[in-house]
């Protein structure tokens, strides 16, 4: 009994040393010499400020920008406090919630999409992400949004839609995953045009 | 569903069993091996005189219980005084003793349910020295466990079960590390951050301040799955982008949360000389697993009541992949969301990329029903194939009753020691949930813990009882921390960890006793298809009659009303 207890206590200082600090620091100093940018949280920058990062969604609201998903976390796009919404299927709630993003989403597409009716909105549009921060928005979201990002920055359609292509990450290995429109590096590739 | 959906789910399907094949034989030489190794000697010699001794059940199931209280003790105190410890650089104050009970029981017993959001509540010393650590080590005394079984089931006339210290130290050095830095370095080149930095600070692009939680994250998700613990760096868990950033990182996570349990299926038949019947074992468990996977997927696809009267567009198209899209992540769509969901909950891992309390009625039925099997469908690392090891005995005494004759298991006699063992470890839980559940729903305090109105509540409910009695971890996450409800879930997790896996142990330490009775023309074959439609009725009979009730107050009802 003794000789167990005094041993268990062994065991768990050896392995706090090994797993507990040996293990994850030699994965940093690995990590930190051979892909530094993804380790320390994949971090855009323009002008040399960190502007956010390719792997989290950031609040956006102008019209000149692509929007991202709804956000359930606290405030929206909380890249320190994810969460789930946690609705139900049939949750009152959630059907409130997604008749209002309907209305929003009608309202401000609806000038630069003549004829634009709920079923042409995509259903990523109006539901929240597993995480709230999902640096993603379905290609088809992306092509309701385009019309009006052309339209308030005076560029051509086409220019945009291209900008979609060329910012929609495809499946890994061409298999593995869902196509997904990076909204933070497309918007920040817009912006970035307009400084040239 | 779109065809790349199915396809991957094929894939991974096969890829899991070119993987788990030969690293079952590479376990079964881990375990069997006679020779110590080098650093394994002087290991030894730090624990002391005859610690490497060959120990019957009684001693074995001992040493795993003083161990996990000891850890429990210290995990519990480190929680508790992070705010006075060190690395802790975003100033996290001590965790409130409910949640530190319930979040220690909760590591020891394998199960990580989290009633903490990681990034917001914990230290990088708890992190690391506290839930790292535990995220290997309770792995690995499950995986220990099962060896000690397995050597009991394949040993004749034997009084022990081999050394709970030589077992530990095997699993963790020669299969949980090698394996956990191989696909943390997977996950970093995806994008999992790894750093001790603290968070960092961005200006928007509208020009707001944002805060982003980084961490040694890449090192402690790997161990997480593979070690079918679950409990996430974040809170919403593999479903953050810094945790699972990819389809490629996210199909290497699937991967692992199965490999180690469907490998054990492969060391089991080789360790006691019985490959086909462990075939067999692989092909039932394959079958529910692919049951599950088939339904949860229809049902997501096919969107909620609420999505599909609102109007807008959930057919799956070239441009998005439609379907119950609420809390889940675009770049998983359905197709890997909903696998993840039933192979997290086959397994006892419980980690989750996309939010189940707002899956549909089936597809949130399906984890319920996965779980309450007792994880015997594949099933946590070790504990998971302990559970099926029961089910096998009733299955071969069930087999054995039709023909009248003493029912036989790899050449061992079934008697009732045995027999008593098997219920005790088959229906010990499922009877825990279901009471737990009823405590849970009948009490004002337990109510408390509710956060969806109507039959939705009565699933988040017994959903936190299921998925903690089988250290799974996965929630409706809605189901919210109070001490009532995470005080009686340390006492779900503590029972269900340990009940089964002595009831196991104790099965081992009575076989290992037992001498080898040669096959005859009655002997119930174990290697043929029969005995894999016996043992998938043997499990739906038991578990599955003994949820339905359940099942039709919740998922059932609520799937029901909004047809």
């Amino acid at each position: 009994m003794i000789r167990t207890i005094v041993r268990s206590v062994l065991v768990i200082v050896v392995s706090t040393a090994v797993f507990g600090f040996a293990y994850p620091a030699v994965m940093v100093g690995f990590a930190q010499a051979a892909f530094s940018s993804q380790a320390n949280g994949s971090l855009l920058y323009r002008h040399g400020q960190v502007v956010g990062s390719s792997l989290a969604a950031q609040n956006f609201t102008g019209t000149q920008y692509f929007h991202e998903r709804p956000s359930a976390t606290t405030p929206v796009y909380n890249a320190a406090s994810t969460t789930f919404a946690n609705y139900g299927p049939t949750s009152p709630e959630l059907a409130q919630e997604v008749h209002q993003q309907v209305e929003a989403i009608l309202k401000l597409e609806g000038p630069y999409n003549p004829g634009l009716t709920v079923g042409d909105i995509p259903v990523d549009a109006v539901t929240t992400s597993g995480s709230g921060i999902d640096p993603d928005i379905s290609v088809a979201y992306a092509d309701l949004q385009s019309r009006r990002v052309a339209a308030v920055r005076h560029l051509p359609l086409a220019t945009v839609d291209r900008m979609i292509s060329q910012y929609t990450t495809g499946r890994s290995l061409g298999v593995l995953g869902e196509p997904g429109v990076n909204v933070l590096e497309l918007n920040l590739a817009l912006d970035n045009l307009g400084d040239k | 569903m779109q065809l790349e959906g199915i396809g991957q789910i094929i894939l991974y399907a096969v890829v899991l069993l070119v993987l788990a094949y030969p690293l079952g034989q590479y376990m079964a030489w881990v375990y069997t091996r006679e020779k110590d190794d080098v650093i394994e000697r002087g290991f030894f010699r730090m624990l002391g005189r005859d610690s490497g001794a060959e120990q019957n059940w009684k001693k074995y199931a001992t040493t795993v219980l003083l161990f996990s209280l000891i850890f429990f003790g210290l995990l519990y105190a480190v929680l508790r005084l992070q705010g006075h410890l060190f690395l802790n650089p975003d100033g996290m104050p001590g965790v409130s003793w409910p949640i530190a009970l319930n979040t220690a029981v909760s590591f020891v017993t394998n199960t990580n349910w989290q009633y903490y959001g990681g990034e917001s509540t914990m230290s990088y010393l708890s992190q690391m020295s506290g839930l790292a650590v535990q995220n290997f080590v309770s792995a690995a005394v499950g995986m220990a466990v099962l060896a000690a079984v397995v050597r009991g089931i394949s040993r004749r006339s034997s009084g022990t079960l081999g050394n709970f210290w030589r077992d530990l130290y095997r699993s963790l050095i020669y299969i949980m590390l090698p394996l956990s830095a191989i696909v943390a370095v997977i996950l970093i080149w995806q994008g999992v951050p790894e750093t001790f930095s603290g968070h960092a600070t961005a200006l928007t692009l509208q020009g707001a301040h944002q805060s982003i939680a980084r961490g040694p994250v890449a090192s402690q998700i790997s161990i997480k799955q593979l070690g079918t613990n679950g409990g996430g760096f974040y809170n919403s868990n593999s479903a953050v982008p810094f945790e699972n950033p990819t389809g490629l990182s996210n199909f290497v996570e699937m991967l692992a949360i199965l490999l180690i349990p469907a490998a054990q299926v492969f060391m089991f038949g080789r360790m006691v000389r019985a490959r086909r019947h462990a075939w067999m074992i692989y092909i039932a468990m394959f079958t529910m697993l692919a049951i599950g996977v088939a339904v949860s997927a229809t049902a997501e696809q096919h969107g909620s009541a609420v999505l599909r009267q609102s109007g807008v567009s959930i057919a799956a198209s070239a441009t998005q992949s439609g379907g119950n899209m609420s809390d889940k992540e675009v770049r998983f769509g359905i197709a890997d969301t909903a696998l993840w969901a039933t192979a997290t909950t086959d397994t006892s891992n419980g980690s989750v990329n996309g939010g189940l309390d707002a899956f549909t009625p089936a597809g949130g039925a399906v984890p319920i029903v996965d779980m309450f099997t007792g994880e015997a469908i594949f099933g946590g690392v070790g504990t998971g194939l302990i559970g099926m090891f029961f089910y096998i005995l009733i299955a071969v005494f069930v087999a054995g009753l039709m023909v009248g004759r003493t029912p036989e298991w790899l050449g061992k006699k079934i008697q009732a020691r045995e027999m008593k063992l098997a219920a005790l470890g088959a229906l010990f839980v499922p009877t825990m949930i279901l009471v737990l559940t009823a405590v849970a729903i009948a009490t004002r305090a337990g109510q408390a813990s509710i956060f969806n109105d109507g039959v939705h509540g009565f699933s988040e409910t017994l959903y936190a009882y299921d998925s903690q009695a089988n250290n799974n971890g996965s929630a409706f996450a809605g189901y919210g921390a109070t001490p009532f409800s995470a005080a009686l879930g340390a006492v779900d997790m503590l029972f269900g960890r340990f009940v089964p896996m002595l009831a196991g142990l104790a099965l081992a330490g009575s076989l290992a006793a037992k001498r080898t009775v040669p096959e005859s023309a009655g002997t119930f074959r174990t290697d043929g298809a029969t005995f894999v439609v016996l043992l998938i009725g043997v499990i739906v009979l038991t578990a599955g009659l003994m949820i339905l009730p359940a099942l039709s107050l919740g998922p059932i009802a609520e799937g029901l009303m909004h047809l």
